[in-house]
């Protein structure tokens, strides 16, 4: 069975249809990524299955329950890190902990005995009485996530859980979702970070305006779309270089002044730049990034 | 969408939300009791011994006497105001409380039953304070009076619903200085908080005899004197009638402002 399942989920807000069909089945334990460019439907798709938006058509399923008629029940077993900073500015970090299990109608003698051990997985076991508005974004973060738990859920969301975070932050909240993942339970997070997809998740599913374009595992999706190897070219000459390279790479794309060249075996592509000491170039490893943008396009979205 | 038109459903988890901002008021009680009652206490002890001197008796008590019944209800009223509007505002828009709370096995009809019965709590916090000021100035006779704590705590639903309503279509803080000065502050005047109602021309008087604090004073002020009043199932009605409509209009908006 399934944790998550919708099937035909489709929300319209006026003429635009933000959600416009998606199908979905996250297995329990498995962390599943929803990636998308701004305004391709991720939060809509999010709210929808928590059952704080009715849809206008399909089919959801969460951890049992028919949402959003027994959203209430789902939402017990389940744990929300939200995009933006949500915690109580008028309660230290213990204090929000101990306040928001008793929104999953918990007793106080239930939830005080989790609260160090909670505190302790935020890195902020010496600031149980510490107020919220000094933390650093990081903390926060840690301290949200450590609030998600508080019902011990099955089931994790999280929308965007480490935008806005520096380095060392995000590699710690991706320490603990891994811990989080180990612990058998299911998290399906949305992020535009393709290296946090492909750190974290085993399957993926790509999305733009309202559809799911592409579902599978980080590695089969850039097996599949985009060639082993990127070689990245700018500098003076680019143009005429581009022209040759079309003849060394089956894919060649130039964004501004920069060319982009996929391909399975870059040797003979090396070979001719090394000739052309006016342009620089790097050769990388496709990632999901390159899948991506093939596929959403590389316009903004505003 | 028919969800977005049923009565709200009240639960006991509401009471999550309420005991929420208890924790929060515990911490800030005193000043925020002080808060809430130094405007109404200065003017009543200005205005009451100034202006009565000057007045001498109104409605066969002394002018204090009535000014007080009628500042007991206005206090409750502002009490009621501030929290389901500043207070709310804070925390649905500025803070994201309240989405930070539907994202627990809460409804949003959870969340404004709490703010709506939390409101309610602090005007009868404020009302009581200004009944202990009354009593102990003699003005209140104990203990008949005490039935007016029953009307504080209707006072306070009806203007805890009325908040919410403005707050549910609230743009920012300054939305609310519409509310507070073009209907507060002339239903002030039009309640028989300063004067009695029954000088008033006619159709002014229909006019006051449609706003809740009317029917509150209506009731405070013969209770405090130990006196039955007059009609008092009428005004009882009235106040529950906005209680009750007040609260299921801030909830239809409030899901409209935020399930969408």
């Amino acid at each position: 069975m399934s944790a998550l399942r919708v099937r035909g989920l489709r929300k319209r807000y006026g003429d635009l249809e933000v959600v416009a069909g998606v199908d979905l089945d996250i297995a329990p334990g498995e962390c599943f990524g929803l990636l998308g460019p701004n305004g391709a439907g991720k939060t809509t798709t999010l709210r929808l299955c928590l059952g704080l938006v009715d849809p206008d058509g399909g089919d959801i399923d969460l951890l049992g329950h028919r949402v959003p008629e027994r959203a209430r029940e789902a939402r017990a077993k389940v744990g929300v890190v939200p995009q933006f900073d949500s915690l109580d500015p008028d309660f230290s970090t213990a204090e929000n902990l101990a306040v928001y299990g008793r929104y999953f109608g918990l007793a106080d003698a239930q939830i005080a005995p989790r609260i160090p051990g909670l505190l302790e997985f935020a890195g902020l076991g010496a600031r149980a009485r510490a107020p919220i508005r000094p933390l650093s974004g990081g903390m926060k973060r840690r301290l949200t996530l450590a609030r998600a738990l508080v019902n011990d859920p099955q089931l994790l969301f999280m929308d965007e859980p480490t935008t806005g975070l520096d380095p060392q932050a995000r590699h710690l909240i991706w320490e603990r979702l891994k811990q989080l993942a180990q612990q058998g339970r299911t998290i399906v997070l949305t992020t535009h970070f393709m290296e946090e997809a492909e750190r974290l998740c085993g399957r993926v599913a790509i999305m733009d305006r309202g559809r799911i374009i592409v579902e599978g595992s980080p590695r089969a999706l850039i097996r599949e779309h985009v060639a082993a190897q990127v070689v990245e070219v700018h500098g003076p000459g680019l143009e005429a270089w581009a022209e040759r390279a079309r003849g060394l790479a089956p894919r060649v794309e130039r964004v501004g002044e920069t060319v982009f060249c996929y391909v399975q075996e870059a040797d003979a592509l090396i070979a001719g730049l090394r000739a052309e000491p006016e342009l620089a170039y790097l050769l990388r490893p496709a990632n999901l990034e390159d899948v991506f943008l093939k596929l959403t396009g590389r316009d903004l979205r505003d | 969408m028919t969800r977005f038109y049923a009565f709200p459903e009240l639960s006991p988890r509401c009471l999550a939300v309420w005991r929420r901002n208890f924790l929060v008021w515990r911490k800030l009680a005193v000043p925020s009791i002080l808060g809430n009652l130094a405007d109404p206490l200065i003017m009543l002890f200005g205005l009451g011994y100034g202006l009565g001197a000057v007045l001498g008796k109104m409605g066969g008590s002394s002018y204090f006497a009535f000014l007080a019944a009628g500042f007991l209800a206005s206090a409750t009223m502002y009490a009621a105001t501030f929290e389901s509007l500043f207070s709310a505002f804070s925390r649905m828009h500025v803070q994201k409380t309240w989405e930070a709370i539907l994202n627990a096995p809460m409804t949003l009809d959870d969340v404004v039953a709490g703010e709506w019965a939390w409101a309610a709590t602090k005007a009868l916090a404020a009302g009581l304070c200004m009944f202990a000021v009354v009593a102990a100035f003699g003005y209140a006779s104990l203990p008949a009076a005490l039935a007016a704590i029953p009307v504080i705590v209707l006072v306070g639903l009806a203007f805890a619903g009325m908040g919410l309503v403005v707050n549910s279509l609230a743009t920012g803080y300054d939305f609310f200085s519409y509310y507070m000065t073009l209907l507060l502050t002339p239903m002030m005047m039009l309640s028989g908080v300063f004067f009695p109602v029954d000088r008033l021309p006619a159709p002014i008087q229909a006019l006051a005899q449609a706003l809740p604090l009317y029917h509150g004073v209506a009731l405070v002020r013969p209770l405090l004197g130990g006196a039955w009043p007059p009609a008092a199932p009428l005004h009882l009605a009235v106040l529950a009638a906005y209680a009750l409509g007040s609260l299921y209009l801030a909830a239809v908006f409030t899901r409209r402002r935020l399930l969408r």
